[in-house]
């Protein structure tokens, strides 16, 4: 199976046996998790305290087991905390703590808080001279939240061409509010915008590797799909928005959809940029 | 105090260049040094409190001080989500100084009135609370605590106290020794009581510094477990930590402060000080009352 398969498989089994955790949101962003760890930011376990690295913030707190399992594949975590997720004295929960988790620049849960921290993660690294981008990765039910908007604007005045936000748009928000072109909005306001399958790896390496222009904020809106790649899941939303797998059995169903469809894609065991024979998400 | 405010901070300025102003489109004019000799580090945020409290957060953890400051209000109540969090559970350092009190603009009623911020920002674990009484106290204890990394909450007022007072952080000072109750006069309420106690045998206890609470310096100067609190806020707000910290000693307290009520009248701040009982002859007569109690 692919590394993105055995990592999913790694959230179902983790999330079983924790009898807690958001599976749909993590599979929305995955992909893009491990293309950012992989190659993208410049941070490891051994210069999180160099002021030049790049910061990453995950907003949509509550997909911390997508982030923790990236956490672990990439050595800023143990299995065994995996394997403690969501015990009373785990460092791994529900929403990541950034004063227990090496890696975790802000400790995120309600929804609004990371874009702000981030706006001002980026002022700091032009005031004090400081290189490196910041990343921030919000969702779109999250992007109903003012703080985000008054941010944008905040963004866009202070000419944070270090900054990218990363808008999962996974269409949470249609069962309230229908935002409408994302794209458009971001525009309007300003920011540099490049819209992206979210799935698919080379997609999303070069939305990526892209510089930001001069003086702007940038902006991926990446087209997502709640619960991708298991069919389970994917069609019986909001239910499994928060759902507890509650047997085996289930546990197993979800793992063989997985299976079979994570081994439809060839992903080279990611070096540069990865390959993915995906079809484009509509 | 705005006055000392801004130039306190100017002066801090020139040597610490972690220093970051941050205003939430308040107080501009008297910051207009700082604008003009560090334009890279003195912001006109705008109006958007909730951002400016989660950027304020971003620069803290990347090794900036941040200093914000807005009408009390927006500085707190607005923000309760983004100070609890971006500060109280990232458990990093900020200063937040706020103008207004619980009502000096009384004029233009409820919404620009916040005699709950103490209550609340006491229910957030690390964040430190200080109201000075006069300017060159909010000068002491600003230099003495503004760089350790904790959220500092400093709580302005248009209105001082004449004269200043040798104060330090964390500790209570001993205006008077007597021996028939303890009256703790909080920030400007400071006048008033002393000015209301001035022939009667009772101890005066002077607190600029809410949280962490000094109740060693209480515990030491305690006649029968009487206790007036005067607080310009809400009123009860330290009475946790005189419980808790002084059980098992029975305790008679009682209260000069404001009701837990909307303040929805106008007018100045005299006339709500003589409505809510905020003056000298009420002080004394609660006094007189709990000394004969």
């Amino acid at each position: 199976m692919s590394k993105i398969g055995e990592l999913k498989k790694k959230i179902l089994q983790v999330c079983y046996k924790a009898q807690e955790g958001h599976i749909a949101s993590s599979f929305s962003i995955l992909n893009i998790l491990y293309i950012l760890y992989n190659n993208i930011l410049n941070i490891n376990k051994n210069n999180l305290k160099d002021n030049n690295r790049d910061i990453f913030i995950l907003s949509k707190g509550h997909a911390s087991i997508g982030l923790s399992v990236i956490l672990r594949d990439k050595g800023f975590i143990e299995e065994s905390d995996l394997d403690s997720y969501c015990e009373y004295d785990s460092i791994l929960g529900g929403h990541l703590d950034k004063n227990k988790v090496n890696g975790v620049e802000a400790s995120t849960g309600s929804l609004g808080h990371g874009l702000p921290i981030a706006v001002g993660y980026a002022m700091s690294k032009k005031i004090q001279n400081n290189s490196g981008k910041v990343y921030v990765l919000i969702g779109d039910g999250e992007l109903n939240e003012g703080s985000n908007w008054e941010s944008i604007i905040l963004a866009k005045q202070h000419k944070l061409d270090n900054l990218v936000l990363i808008i999962d748009y996974n269409k949470s928000n249609e069962k309230s509010i229908n935002l409408g072109n994302i794209e458009q909005k971001m525009l309007a306001f300003g920011w540099d915008v490049e819209s992206i399958t979210g799935h698919n790896h080379f997609d999303i390496y070069n939305a990526l590797k892209q510089n930001n222009k001069k003086d702007k904020p940038y902006c991926i809106v990446a087209h997502t799909i709640k619960g991708y790649g298991s069919k389970t899941i994917e069609n019986n939303l909001p239910e499994y928005h928060h759902k507890i797998i509650n047997s085996e059995e289930l546990l197993n169903k979800l793992i063989s959809e997985i299976e079979e469809h994570e081994n439809q894609f060839i992903y080279n065991d990611f070096v540069k940029v990865g390959v993915d024979n995906e079809k484009t998400v509509q | 105090m705005r006055k000392q405010f801004s130039k306190t901070i100017e002066n801090l300025m020139e040597k610490d260049n972690e220093i970051v102003v941050l205003l939430g489109d308040i107080g501009i004019f008297n910051f207009k040094n700082c604008f003009q000799n560090y334009p890279e580090r003195t912001y006109n945020i705008g109006i958007l409190e909730q951002s400016m409290i989660g950027l304020a957060s971003g620069m803290s953890l990347s090794g900036l001080n941040p200093i914000i400051h807005t009408i009390a209000p927006f500085l707190t109540e607005r923000v309760y989500e983004q100070l609890k969090l971006n500060f109280g559970y990232q458990n990093t350092g900020g200063n937040f100084i706020s103008v207004g009190g619980s009502y000096d603009y009384a004029g233009l009623g409820c919404t620009h009135q916040c005699p709950a911020d103490i209550q609340i920002l006491k229910m957030i674990e690390n964040f430190n609370i200080i109201v000075p009484g006069n300017p060159k106290e909010f000068d002491t204890l600003f230099n003495e605590i503004y760089n350790n990394n904790k959220p500092n909450y400093f709580r302005l007022s248009e209105y001082s106290n004449k004269n200043n007072i040798n104060v330090k952080f964390g500790k209570a000072s001993i205006i008077k020794k007597g021996h028939y109750a303890t009256v703790i006069a909080i920030g400007n309420m400071l006048d008033l009581v002393v000015e209301a106690c001035k022939d009667l045998d009772v101890t005066i206890l002077y607190y600029t510094t809410i949280k962490p609470f000094d109740y060693e310096t209480l515990d030491q100067n305690l006649h029968n477990g009487k206790i007036l609190l005067c607080e310009p806020y809400y009123n009860g707000a330290s009475t946790y930590d005189i419980t808790k910290n002084l059980f098992p000693q029975r305790l008679l307290i009682d209260y000069i402060g404001i009701e837990h009520k909307f303040l929805n009248k106008y007018g100045k701040k005299d006339e709500h000080d003589e409505s809510l009982g905020i003056t000298i002859k009420n002080i004394r007569e609660k006094v007189l009352r709990l000394i004969d109690a």
